[in-house]
């Protein structure tokens, strides 16, 4: 049975194709002002790669802050529904999914049926997700892909005021000139980021093991601040970003299956 | 040769009016009594100097990478043509984020009691709230007949509603932020306001509002109404008590202004004819900071 999960993020929409369970292909585009474009644009992406029409698949299920506007849908899952699924599936021992994209971040609580249990959001403030280091790499002048690598450099972070994107980009402007040394600023930002992750993950409890999730996930800085913050090892998948595409299928193979009954 | 429209695009937006004033009419003897409050902020930098509790010379400076320069460039400017000299000064109290960094200061106060108190003799004794809106920051205080702090909340570590958050604004729609509040108020219908929560988010869907289409006007109108929003929350969570009244640079942002009054349902009390006669919202804090100064200054000659 072939199923399709999209998660339509503010930054970028991606598919899922399953077959059985199992992932067969992934698809990604740009969501820009028409996010029901750009999964189309996706979900075909995957197909085309298997030679698969819109009709071989049996289910669609949607995901992400505009799944309200995804097409070809048969149903829709709450975000925090598609973490908890995708976690467990990839960790069976996962308890605790941090999912951090470009403009939220999400800690979902769950048992070993990937029942959600509990969840936290921080979906009002920058500064707790993936537009925070994309502005604080421009305000560097390195690439998105460089920052981390660059943190790792550092032994200790430089003072910034790093609770707010406006006011980061201003305090890196100035230690810039002041001439400081780069990784140490970059190494500040990932620590400030991660204490806001942490906390928030906190409020939920730290329960291993511990699954991170999302685009966010790529970056090896992040990664290494959040490991030292919270004080738990940090499971991660291959192609985090596509871990919510990957819940939604995966629901969507459940409701084909009882759609059948 | 560039082309004008590219050395448009170049401006500082942002950039406000520094400025210095001396009171008409107004002289000095060395029998008076003559103090000065300097108000460091994260944006700007203020000086009052005072004869007898009345302004006298006041300044508005941008704030530089260092705090004690700042303060120093401030007082000397104020200080410019008035015939006095540092030694002159009988006390200096040094205020705002940069307080501790005034090196001539005498003693260094915090902006939120002197904000209430520059608050109190600029409108007199009815103010009960005030809203002080900095660069890196918003206040709402509650105060006394006497312009004493009864209570206080405040939001520093985030820019939404803040100075900084507006110059962002005024950098992203290329307008000169002066002109900010007046244009957000050409609008025929007012538009939902946008997130109100966080300037980053606030300029991406500003960014998305103007490719859809929508006038910089009406973008301002919807930026300018989530920041108000914003400002009256704190107001409300502090207590509004009437009158209510606005310090800091936002409060010469009639945008701003008119909609807080529309989200509160109250009138701040009128602005002050400051341009002549020294009683400027944005100087509030150095003004009560001047105040201060005269009273320690008193105490000292009591004992």
């Amino acid at each position: 049975m072939i199923t399709v999960g999209m998660d339509l993020g503010t930054q970028r929409v991606k598919a899922v194709v399953l077959k059985d369970n199992i992932i067969i292909s992934r698809g990604i585009a740009f969501s820009g002002f028409d996010p029901a474009k750009a999964a189309e644009e996706a979900v075909n992406q995957a197909l085309n790669e298997l030679q698969l029409q819109l009709f071989d698949v049996a289910y669609f299920v949607a995901t992400g802050s505009a799944m309200d506007m995804a097409p070809y849908v048969n149903s829709t899952v709450s975000m925090m529904g598609a973490d908890a699924e995708a976690g467990v599936f990839l960790f069976p021992s996962a308890r605790t999914i941090i999912d951090v994209g470009a403009e939220e971040a999400r800690a979902v609580k769950c048992d070993d049926k990937a029942l959600m249990v509990d969840f936290v959001v921080n979906e009002r403030c920058a500064a707790g997700a993936g537009t925070f280091i994309e502005a604080m790499a421009r305000a560097l002048e390195v690439k998105l892909e460089e920052i981390g690598p660059l943190s790792l450099k550092a032994e200790r972070a430089s003072p910034i005021n790093a609770s707010c994107v406006i006011f980061g980009e201003s305090d890196v402007v100035s230690l810039i000139h002041r001439q400081e040394s780069k990784p140490e600023i970059a190494r500040a930002v990932f620590d400030a980021m991660a204490d806001r992750i942490s906390s928030m993950v906190h409020r939920l409890g730290v329960n291993p093991d511990v699954v991170l999730v999302g685009g966010v996930a790529k970056d090896v800085g992040f990664v290494a601040s959040l490991k030292r913050k919270l004080g738990v090892n940090v499971l991660i998948p291959d192609f985090p970003e596509y871990a919510g595409a990957l819940g939604a299928a995966l629901i969507a193979t459940r409701r084909a299956k009882e759609g059948q009954k | 040769m560039k082309e004008p429209s590219t050395l448009k695009d170049e401006l500082e937006f942002w950039r406000w009016s520094e400025y210095h004033r001396i009171a008409p009419n107004k002289k000095w003897t060395n029998k008076d009594i003559i103090t000065a409050g300097v108000d460091v902020g994260s944006v700007g930098s203020k000086a009052a100097i005072m004869v007898n509790g009345e302004a006298y010379s006041w300044v508005i400076t941008r704030t530089g990478s260092s705090s004690p320069e700042s303060a120093t460039k401030a007082l000397n400017w104020a200080l410019e043509g008035t015939g006095l000299k540092v030694s002159d000064l009988k006390y200096i109290v040094g205020t705002g984020y940069g307080r501790v960094n005034v090196p001539m200061a005498n003693k260094a106060i915090t902006e939120i009691a002197c904000h209430a108190k520059g608050a109190n003799y600029i409108w007199g004794p009815n103010v009960r709230t005030v809203l002080d809106v900095g660069g890196q920051d918003i206040k709402a205080i509650r105060s006394d007949e006497k312009g004493r702090v009864v209570s206080f909340l405040m939001n520093d570590k985030c820019a939404a509603g803040t100075g900084r958050g507006m110059e962002v604004f005024a950098d992203l729609m290329k307008i000169p932020i002066e002109e900010i509040g007046e244009i957000s108020l050409n609008v025929d219908e007012e538009p939902e306001p946008v997130s109100c929560t966080c300037v980053a988010f606030a300029k991406t869907e500003a960014m998305g509002l103007l490719r859809k289409g929508w006038s910089k006007e009406k973008v301002l109108a919807a930026y300018t109404r989530a920041m108000a929003v914003r400002m009256a929350n704190l107001i409300n969570r502090v207590g509004l008590e009437k009158e209510l009244v606005i310090t800091g640079g936002q409060s010469k942002n009639i945008g701003i202004v008119s909609r807080i009054e529309v989200v509160l349902g109250v009138k701040c009390l009128p602005m002050p004819n400051w341009r002549e006669n020294g009683l400027d919202p944005m100087i509030a804090g150095a003004l009560g900071a001047a105040l201060f100064a005269k009273a320690l200054y008193e105490k000292t000659q009591e004992t």
